[in-house]
């Protein structure tokens, strides 16, 4: 156990006397550790290479149309003055796409999504037509010039009233539609459930909102289409987190074969999961290339970021929790409402449509829990796997924790003690959850009793007791999470129908030179540093002279990309494994140069030596010429050392952590102070410390945005009221306090290297104990997301809040 | 109309649009891309250029209204092939991630180290206030300026000591090379 607040990056597994720098003749090349990124030196330079920079020849610019008004039928659309405008090429609406298949095109839930309207705009912000001129000024002016006739019709804002009789039918588009019910989903056993909740001495209950919220990352979303009409080839340089996936899709909405698909992503400037999804204005870039000859730009601009592109959450969950007396969790239950948005765009594998939700019990040794998710349409953007997420992990860490808090409240018991009465032990595990998840490896008491000490949590209660006596408003949150990531298992797990396996390709050149190709591709995350790590810590090799190549699909291998933390669980492990290969592959040459059986040799970094005689050794370097030379090899062998893999993970990866948060609230105002913030994450090995770490930091800010500050409101007119960041609010280095970092590894068995992946880490697991520190501060047993000022004064004065009421 | 001014020492003069934004005049006109664009509104910051030494949001300042004026973007940090400490202090101290806010954050840091050579954390989270990180939580750019900071200081304590004014380039770091060595 280490903690590391604030501390220099340093490298945890070599001893100190070992000596510092890359890849200097003598020196054992570097594996893991805090290793500066190997993405830095162009960012810092302003050289970073982003959807926005590019400039193609001949490229046009364009512009999407959006609908003004929630729900109403089209009456017209008349685009004269709009082609009169003398730099406009082109302008594209529902009816021209119609003929080309292309007005509609599928979600990644199954369901179809208008590209531009042909019938009925379901939501403000919709698609209606696409202006392509010579300039980006231009193409904006030229929307002013497009006259839409609408006939409005009332809208379902809150999606409690989603389902009542009579409530106006969104999608009539699907044929014998009645209601705006999507789906039906329950996991769990209902009658063990029903049986533990009868016979428990205390159920609590709680009506817990995760309001929706948006990623927002910095960069928008963004593509430019570049059909070539000799070669029949079609180029999409577009910010996608997913460039395999997306190339298939194309593939099969466009009739375009897929070997003439490229999908290019460059630079991206953040995702979070708002750039998982096809949104229409990619589509409409690729029709306005085709229809025009020239490449085609569109790049969205912040409203339009904020009100079409995938939302996260919407999760408006009743709670019920059962419990001994004397503490003993029994029981969990959830009967859960899901705001969907107008369609169904939610990315999650086939069999969940609630994604990974039913991981809702948490950290906890109990007898039974059961889950029934219920999906609605709405007249709102459509949406759902966003904004770090982890596949709804979030929503269900939020849930469980809540409820612990109030188990405790009504107990009458430390929320600390509480959870260390009731977390899985060590020997548990693997532990199968009352929900089917196979959990593979934890530590919980330590990491919870690291962060406790880390925070000084003793001393905290007594402060916070002595403060109360003063009218002084402190307040101390916990929560424990459990993630499922590392998505998934080929025979469960699966988007579209496309298996959720990744590739790594790595190429050995003669001179022991690397390039790693990978199907993964980087937000941010820093992928070209860690991934080139974990190839040199398998081949002893400087990752100075590994690169990493990510996010064209013409150069990388097939895998289903970044989102729900699965870099790290999936392309990492078949980047250790394409490299385990290679390693093989070099014994037989090593082998062959030393004139011995591979079997009489041994692996120590950086080379095969003769075992009992470490004088008779090749380096990587060496092996690497040789197989590319004269060198005679045994029959069936084909020299050379590259390799290619694909891994498709065992079971998930399951980190966990246990978070502190410290708050002081001004009763005269409702404003919130996160003072501290103690997070210990156990994410299994750390390849690169420093880039974990940065990690859970930016998790742990998006925490307090969404658990204070963030949420996409809509008035009862389906009016977006949080449209642009005047509006929906994200932190600042004013409201995130210097973060307090511990870890504890508990390596996942099941993974070749034993890590669990951490991008979302943080981000499922700050906001319940930013809620639950804000609400023992005022003592109040329950408000919702976001706890802004009004908000937090208003439920100490009883009368909190509701944000979906507040909602339509 | 015609506009002139300083961008990075150099003067340029361009014909545009007077609507045009000093963003994309930066951005599209001169093809300086380390400045991005990412709000409209003044609110995230990604824009920030410097202009006669002040951070300004260039989505919010016309093209036409910097005629006359010094700007200086990313690019101009590096100088002479050598690069400013700011740049050395964000790959040290790891203050950023994907690199989108990274030029604005590091050109308010310089104008904050050129006003206050020594400013305490405080003084730094007041400073990128009016930026938006979506990566890093902000720790590690706070972390990023304090360290430049240093730097600077020890340049500047062995130009004294060496009775000097060499600059003996504390910086002069590789750009890859293990975090922490240096710390």
């Amino acid at each position: 156990m280490t903690t590391t607040a604030d501390r220099p990056s340093r490298v945890p597994h070599k001893a100190t006397d070992e000596p510092e720098g890359v890849g200097s003749p003598g020196e054992r090349p570097i594996g893991y550790g805090s290793l500066r990124r190997k993405e830095d030196p162009r960012f810092i330079r302003g050289k970073g290479r982003y959807l926005d920079d590019m400039l193609l020849p001949g490229m046009l610019h364009g512009a999407v149309l959006r609908s003004t008004v929630a729900h109403a039928r089209l009456v017209s659309i008349d685009t004269t003055a709009a082609l009169a405008h003398p730099k406009v090429k082109a302008v594209i609406t529902g009816k021209d796409l119609e003929p080309l298949n292309l007005a509609w095109a599928p979600t990644l839930s199954n369901d179809v999504q208008s590209v531009l309207v042909t019938d009925k705009v379901r939501f403000q912000g919709q698609e209606v037509a696409f202006v392509i001129a010579e300039d980006a000024y231009s193409a904006r002016d030229a929307l002013e010039l497009i006259d839409v006739e609408y006939d409005v019709l009332p809208p379902v804002i809150n999606a409690k009233k989603a389902l009542d009789p009579g409530a106006p039918i969104i999608r009539d588009d699907l044929e014998g539609r009645t209601d705006n019910h999507i789906f039906d989903w329950e996991s769990g056993d209902k009658e063990a459930t029903e049986k533990v909740f009868a016979e428990a001495d205390v159920v609590v209950t709680r009506e817990v909102l995760y309001p929706r919220v948006h990623p927002a990352p910095m960069e928008t979303c963004g593509a430019i289409a570049d059909y070539e009409p000799v070669d029949g080839k079609l180029t999409i340089y577009t910010t996608t987190q997913a460039p395999h996936a997306h190339r298939t899709v194309y593939a099969l909405v466009s009739g375009i074969p897929e070997h003439k698909i490229r999908i290019v992503s460059p630079d991206i400037g953040g995702g979070f999961g708002n750039k998982v999804g096809i949104y229409p204005g990619y589509v409409c870039a690729v029709v306005g290339s085709i229809v025009t000859g020239h490449p085609v730009k569109w790049m969205e601009d912040r409203s339009e970021n904020l009100m079409s592109t995938s939302f996260a959450r919407d999760y408006h969950m009743h709670g019920e929790i059962a419990a001994t007396r004397d503490g003993k969790i029994l029981g969990l239950r959830t009967d859960t409402l899901a705001d969907h948005g107008a369609f169904n765009g939610t990315a999650q594998p086939t069999k969940y449509p609630a994604g990974f939700f039913h991981i809702f019990t948490g950290s906890y040794d109990l007898q039974a829990a059961y889950c029934k998710v219920t999906g609605v349409y709405t007249n709102k953007a459509p949406g759902g796997v966003a904004y770090a997420c982890s596949f709804r992990v979030t929503e269900a860490a939020y849930l469980v924790e809540r409820m612990v808090d109030a188990l405790a409240i009504e107990l009458d018991m430390d929320p600390a003690e509480l959870r260390l009465r009731n977390l899985l032990k060590p020997e548990q595990f693997p532990y199968t959850s009352k929900t089917g998840w196979e959990y593979d490896s934890g530590e919980y008491e330590k990491t919870l009793r690291l962060a406790m000490e880390m925070a000084g949590y003793d001393d905290l209660r007594r402060e916070q007791a002595e403060k109360r006596e003063r009218g002084e408003l402190m307040g101390i949150g916990l929560s424990f999470f459990t993630e499922t990531v590392g998505a998934g298992p080929r025979k469960h797990m699966d988007i579209l129908g496309l298996g959720m396996a990744d590739g790594a390709e790595l190429r050995i050149h003669p001179t022991g030179k690397a390039v790693l190709r990978l199907s993964c591709m980087t937000q941010g995350q820093g992928h070209e540093t860690t991934f080139a790590q974990i190839v040199a810590e398998e081949l002893g090799i400087s990752p100075d002279d590994i690169e990493v190549v990510q996010g064209d699909t013409d150069q990388t291998p097939f895998g289903l990309g970044t989102y729900g933390s699965r870099s790290t669980p999936v392309s990492g492990a078949a980047a250790a494994m394409v490299a385990r290969k290679v390693r093989e592959r070099a014994r037989i040459v090593a082998a062959a140069m030393l004139e011995v059986s591979a079997d009489d040799l041994e692996w120590e970094k950086g080379g095969f030596h003769v075992k009992g005689d470490p004088s008779a050794a090749r380096t990587m370097t060496e092996i690497a010429m040789a197989a590319h030379s004269d060198l005679e090899l045994p029959d069936g062998v084909e020299g050379h050392l590259d390799a290619t893999c694909v891994y498709n993970p065992p079971n998930l990866t399951y980190p966990c952590g246990a978070y502190i948060c410290v708050v002081d609230v001004d009763g005269g105002t409702g404003q919130v102070k996160v003072r501290r913030f103690v997070a210990v994450d156990d994410c299994g090995v750390r390849i690169n410390p420093m880039i974990v770490e940065g990690q859970v930091h930016g998790g742990l800010a998006d925490g307090i945005g969404m658990a204070l500050m963030e949420v996409m409101a809509f008035d009862p007119d389906g009016n977006h009221l949080g449209a642009s960041f005047m509006d929906y609010l994200l932190p600042t280095s004013m409201e995130c306090p210097s973060w307090e970092l511990g870890e504890t590894v508990t390596p996942s068995p099941h993974h070749p290297i034993g890590a669990k992946g951490v991008g979302e880490s943080a981000t499922v697991g700050s906001p319940p104990a930013v809620v639950n520190a804000v609400l023992d501060a005022i003592g109040v047993r329950h408000a919702d997301m976001p706890l802004t000022p009004a908000h937090v004064w208003r439920a100490m004065q009883g009368r909190p809040l509701r944000t979906d009421l507040a909602i339509g | 109309m015609q506009v002139t001014m300083t961008v990075n020492g150099v003067e340029v003069t361009r014909e545009v649009e007077p609507r045009r934004l000093l963003v994309h005049f930066i951005r599209e006109d001169l093809r300086l891309t380390g400045t991005h664009w990412g709000c409209d509104t003044s609110n995230c910051g990604v824009c920030v250029v410097l202009v006669d030494g002040t951070p300004v949001k260039s989505c919010t300042m016309l093209a036409a209204s910097a005629g006359g004026h010094e700007v200086r973007t990313v690019e101009g940090l590096e100088q002479g092939g050598k690069l400013d400490p700011i740049q050395d202090a964000f790959m040290e101290k790891h203050g950023l991630q994907c690199g989108f806010c990274t030029p604005g954050m590091m050109l308010t840091s310089r104008a904050l180290l050129d006003a206050n050579p020594d400013p305490s954390e405080d003084e730094i989270r007041e400073a990128i206030s009016g930026q938006i990180c979506r990566c890093t939580g902000y720790s590690t750019i706070v972390r990023s300026v304090r360290w430049a900071a240093e730097q600077e200081q020890k340049a500047r304590d062995g130009e004294s000591a060496a009775g000097s004014t060499a600059d003996e380039g504390t910086h002069e770091t590789a750009d890859h090379e293990r975090a922490g060595a240096t710390a």
